[in-house]
């Protein structure tokens, strides 16, 4: 047989398609169940907290949409990565990917951008079924968007940076559950941090999830506990260390390469 | 099956250059200033006792490893600072029976190709299941497979990107007479057509019928490197089959146990 010659491009696309693949060969776990989820507080929260009012002018379910959705999709896109490597590493088959003539700013892009997209999926499937119970504001989209993909891309990165890390599913467990799961729970989801005693919203101004959801609630509402410029300007501080740190680990191969 | 395009460019090189690689793991010295060179179209025996170095060499060349010292190219590029180069050049199929439990069999293939950047290779991923015998099974989920069609895929995925060096870390460990005896006929093929082809195998009779060269591996160094012919004529010893016959497992016994040397 006679070959053309190869034209060779870039490993990233198909790397990216893989990880979007991934998920989606198993929708309901990826998609379908967190929506659900997210649905179910917003019924049970919204309801005891009835006829309670936030910013002196939203409802408390309406307060609460924006929050919901920013939590799913900070988790999923978290649950992304990490799930994936840790999968991919426990069961060896990560050496197909090492194996490829591909960068570490490749493997870091192909990743995060997937964790990015299924983030904003499962945050618009959580968007457009609590808009149906109560329509919310959208004051400034680009905020949305902006807030979306920086927290999407920054959970993605941890997710990345916990699954090189982790050598077993209970140490990403650990991960999740004592690290991101309650900065996330903590970060103002259910709450405006000036109801809290000044001592826990100075520590609430430690968190940087905090400052990922403020920011998205200000594109809804226009209102925020802080600035938004500031909100973004710590969010990019906290993107650029975060990726900064996944990047060296695939550089230097940190558990992947002996 | 000619795979015929990085290695033209690189014809006046080594397939697989090795120049006093060392590597630790810890305390454990797994290599100890190894040199090697492999000349293209060489079907090469890599043999030694479990723990010898073998899976560590071939990690080195294909980049899961980094050595503590010396350097490694595969025709002539650099494994670390030319890894591009040097991973394009090389297929291989790993000793461990992995996969990805989400996709089909021609999907696999179909990802492996575009890490490696190659766009619509259908028709040669087509090719390969075809030689392979893994066209019925093309989309089949890879967890319904049994070990040895596994087996199949993991050597297809090494050829997808047509890499004109092939290492092969023991390809038919657990693997049935049948699938053992096609999968020489399909590798001897490739070494014909020109392929370098590198081969670790506990299985001596193979190594001895299909290598033309031979290295030997005992605790991180090269204790013996020749022609096939050469080392049954130098270490092997008058043979238990009465007929006065040596065969390799005959020559291995007697270089690791260290009466040859």
């Amino acid at each position: 047989m006679k070959n053309p010659p190869i034209q060779y491009g870039s490993g990233f696309p198909t790397l990216l398609r893989k990880e979007v693949k991934r998920f989606y060969k198993v929708g309901f776990q990826t998609v379908a169940a967190p929506v659900l989820t997210a649905v179910l507080y917003l019924m049970i929260f919204g309801h005891v907290l009835e006829g309670r009012e936030m910013y002196g002018r939203f409802t408390y379910t309406a307060f609460l949409i924006p929050g919901l959705v920013m939590m799913s999709l900070l988790q999923n896109a978290f649950a992304n990565t990490s799930s994936s490597l840790i999968q991919s590493k426990v069961t060896g088959n990560l050496v197909f990917v090492l194996l490829a003539p591909l960068s570490h700013f490749e493997f870091y892009a192909a990743y995060i951008l997937a964790a990015v997209f299924r983030g904003v999926v499962v945050g618009l499937g959580v968007f457009l079924i609590t808009a149906w119970i109560s329509p919310p504001a959208l004051e400034y989209p680009l905020w949305i968007l902006t807030f979306a993909f920086l927290g999407a891309a920054i959970l993605g990165s941890l997710g990345l940076i916990a699954g090189i890390w982790a050598d077993k599913y209970d140490q990403l467990a650990a991960f999740q559950n004592f690290i991101i799961m309650p900065a996330t729970m903590l970060s103002g989801v259910f709450y405006s941090i000036h109801s809290l005693p000044p001592a826990w919203q100075v520590v609430s101004h430690f968190n940087p999830f905090f400052y990922m959801i403020d920011g998205f609630r200000y594109g809804f509402f226009g209102v925020s506990d802080i600035s938004p410029w500031n909100s973004l300007a710590i969010v990019l501080c906290f993107f650029v260390a975060v990726s900064v740190v996944a990047l060296r680990m695939l550089q230097t191969g940190y558990k992947l390469r002996y | 099956m000619v795979f015929q395009n990085c290695w033209v460019l690189h014809s006046m090189s080594a397939a697989i250059s090795i120049k006093q690689i060392s590597k630790n793991y810890g305390a454990l010295q797994a290599l100890d200033a190894v040199s090697l060179e492999i000349q293209p179209g060489e079907f090469f025996g890599l043999l030694g006792p479990n723990g010898a170095g073998k899976t560590t060499l071939i990690s080195i060349l294909a980049g899961l490893v980094t050595a503590d010292k010396g350097h490694a190219s595969i025709m002539g590029a650099d494994v670390q600072s030319h890894f591009r180069d040097a991973r394009r050049s090389l297929g291989v199929v790993p000793q461990e029976l992995v996969f990805d439990p989400f996709f089909t069999v021609r999907e696999t293939l179909q990802f492996q190709s575009g890490y490696f950047g190659i766009q619509n290779n259908d028709a040669w991923i087509d090719e390969i299941m075809a030689n392979l015998d893994l066209t019925s099974k093309a989309d089949s989920n890879m967890r319904s497979l049994s070990g040895g069609m596994k087996r199949r895929v993991l050597v297809a995925q090494a050829l997808v990107h047509r890499p004109p060096v092939i290492i092969l870390d023991e390809p038919t460990a657990g693997v049935d007479v049948e699938l053992r005896q096609s999968l020489w006929q399909f590798i001897s093929r490739l070494n014909q057509d020109g392929h370098t082809i590198v081969l670790t195998t506990h299985y001596l009779e193979e190594a001895e019928a299909l290598c033309q060269r031979i290295a030997m591996l005992k605790q991180g160094k090269i204790v013996a490197l020749d022609t096939t012919a050469n080392l049954l004529s130098r270490y092997g010893s008058v043979k238990k089959d009465g007929e006065g016959k040596t065969d390799l497992e005959d020559v291995f016994v007697n270089i690791m146990s260290g009466n040859a040397l």
